[in-house]
């Protein structure tokens, strides 16, 4: 189930005075079951690119490959690829309209042509992989809690049985234990179901914490595209397009600048103080080791 | 004279079911007693729904108190003769830039607010070129506001409510949509503000790294307010801070992590530097 993009272009109002050329020559893989970060600064390219994902955003210029099928051709299944790989919007809560949460929760399923038990069977399924309690199943939508209101959102999606699941900005203006909740949830889904994640946040510490790979967008272009700990060793020229790395990354560096002998690679709070107990017992836990 | 001050304030709100009939009621904000002084920068943490955008809509009078009282500069919000005098001395930053910005034309959209309060037009554009360079936006004046980054946005919108001259400003949830440098942009512009301007600030945020400058923090609950100190304080209280959904900023969670493992590092870190000066004195 990889995604391929070969030399995109996207170009907002072609031939209008607002044209805008939001992605560049863009060239990537995603590989089946990866963890996959996006991050970059408001305007960077980030939304439209994952747009081109599902098929919603048609590229001005060059190819993507589904499973190695060209989406663009001729006769392709465009709605199998959206069954396929599932959006979840900013603020997908914006978008609950049911009666009650099963409802809403059924709402995609049953769009796909699936039988009523089907339906409630995958969206029984769904609201539990979210941490949804079956208390809540009959209530309105509109009588959750910010959090849970949100979980019901991202099951509506998961009740499709998506093999890609793209997530923009599953946190924003929650509170830290439901930020917390929620990415754990998806990091789960991720080991447990083999689920391809590709999660936008701007939030350095939560990409640091849970993704394999990190994909830099800025203006319209990959800046980088590299594994959590390489990409945050340019901080410095992160910084210069907006962006920033985990606090415990700056940490690293002002210790290695002060003279301890720390690597400035750590990203994770765990991995930080693992060098810093390393450094100050005088390189004894590598002999340990 | 406090800048704000709440006694005993309760807020209801009716509960209804489908057809529209009241079932019940639901107290957002109970019994919440508080005094804000002039100049005091406050932060109001709190999980989602626990009563904290609800009781700062009380600063303004967008929302009155069920019972108890709220008073802005001395005036109780209830009354309607001096609603106008309230709305003007507590002005309201809200969390989408794009809700609050309506104007084509950054200095345009600055002016609504003043020209609303019936200031003369001079005295405006003197408005709008002070806001503006208050929180570092006059450079874009003649631009149009959807051409702005978020972060940027949201400095007009901050310049829109200081071009009425407000002598507190409410902020709720501020950069929950910005990316790293639209935060930074904002709280410096907060910072700013408070500095030069004297104005009272009051933010409330899920960002714990946000609050650390605070000279005090209130955490909200079930509508009440749990704890009230000044950030060290509440931020070496790691346990019962999770019980509230909340959490401490990165750094702190990292000293706490050395110290658990045996290092000897003063508790309620909660400064990058600070972390690295302690560790570097057991280097």
């Amino acid at each position: 189930m990889s995604i391929k993009l070969e030399h995109v272009n996207y170009i907002y109002s072609e031939g209008t005075a607002y044209e805008k050329h939001a992605l560049k020559d863009i060239c990537l893989e995603i590989p089946h079951g990866q963890f996959v970060g996006i991050i970059g600064h408001t305007g960077s390219g980030k939304s439209t690119l994952i747009q081109h994902f599902n098929g919603l955003i048609k590229a001005t210029d060059g190819v993507l490959y589904y499973n190695g099928e060209n989406i663009y051709a001729d006769g392709y299944k465009m709605k199998e690829l959206r069954n396929q790989v599932g959006l979840v919007f900013q603020y997908p809560e914006h978008q609950l309209f049911e009666v009650d949460v099963m409802k809403d929760v059924c709402f995609g399923p049953k769009n796909q042509g699936l039988s009523d038990e089907e339906c409630e069977v995958r969206a029984r399924e769904a609201l539990q992989l979210v941490g949804l309690k079956e208390k809540y199943y009959d209530r309105s939508p509109f009588d959750l809690s910010g959090g849970q209101k949100r979980r019901a959102a991202i099951a509506g999606v998961l009740a499709m049985r998506p093999k890609v699941l793209v997530l923009d900005e599953p946190t924003a203006g929650l509170d830290p234990k439901g930020r917390d909740e929620i990415l754990d949830q998806i990091a789960y889904l991720h080991k447990q179901s083999d689920m391809t994640v590709i999660l936008v946040s701007h939030s350095m510490e939560d990409i640091a914490k849970y993704v394999d790979r990190i994909i830099v967008m800025n203006q319209g272009q990959v800046m980088y595209d590299d594994i959590p700990k390489r990409v945050f060793s340019h901080y410095k020229e992160l910084e210069r397009v907006g962006l920033a790395a985990p606090q415990v990354t700056y940490i690293m560096h002002e210790l290695k600048e002060k003279g301890l002998a720390v690597s400035a690679e750590a990203t994770t709070v765990e991995e930080a103080a693992d060098e810093i107990m390393k450094a100050l017992s005088g390189g004894k836990g590598e002999r340990d080791k | 004279m406090s800048m704000i001050k709440t006694k005993k304030l309760i807020f209801e709100y009716e509960k209804r079911d489908e057809e529209g009939k009241v079932i019940g009621m639901n107290r957002a904000v109970d019994e919440v007693d508080l005094k804000i002084e002039p100049g005091q920068f406050i932060a109001i943490l709190g999980h989602n729904g626990s009563g904290k955008s609800t009781l700062a809509k009380h600063m303004n009078a967008i929302l009155v108190p069920t019972e108890g009282t709220m008073w802005v500069d001395g005036k109780d919000t209830r009354q309607e003769e001096t609603l106008w005098d309230v709305r003007q001395s507590a002005g309201m930053v809200f969390q989408n830039p794009d809700n609050q910005i309506i104007g084509t034309v950054v200095e345009e959209d600055v002016g609504f607010g003043p020209e609303n309060l019936g200031i003369p037009t001079d005295e405006i554009w003197e408005r709008v070129e002070a806001s503006l360079k208050a929180v570092g936006m006059i450079e874009y004046r003649k631009s149009s506001p959807n051409k702005l980054s978020g972060g940027q946005k949201q400095r007009v919108a901050i310049a829109g409510v200081v071009a009425m001259r407000p002598k507190c400003i409410v902020l709720d949830e501020p950069t929950a949509m910005l990316d790293p440098n639209g935060r930074k942009e904002v709280l410096r512009t907060v910072e700013e503000l408070r500095r030069r301007e004297k104005v009272t600030v009051i933010l409330i945020t899920h960002y714990m790294e946000e609050v650390i400058d605070a000279d005090q923090v209130f955490v909200m609950d079930h509508g009440h307010i749990v704890m009230q100190g000044t950030p060290r304080e509440i931020f070496s209280q790691v346990e019962l801070l999770k019980k509230y959904r909340l959490d401490v900023p990165q750094v702190t969670i990292l000293a706490d992590e050395l110290k658990r493992r045996g290092l000897d590092i003063p508790s309620g870190i909660l400064r990058k530097e600070e972390l690295v000066e302690a560790l570097c004195q057991l280097n």
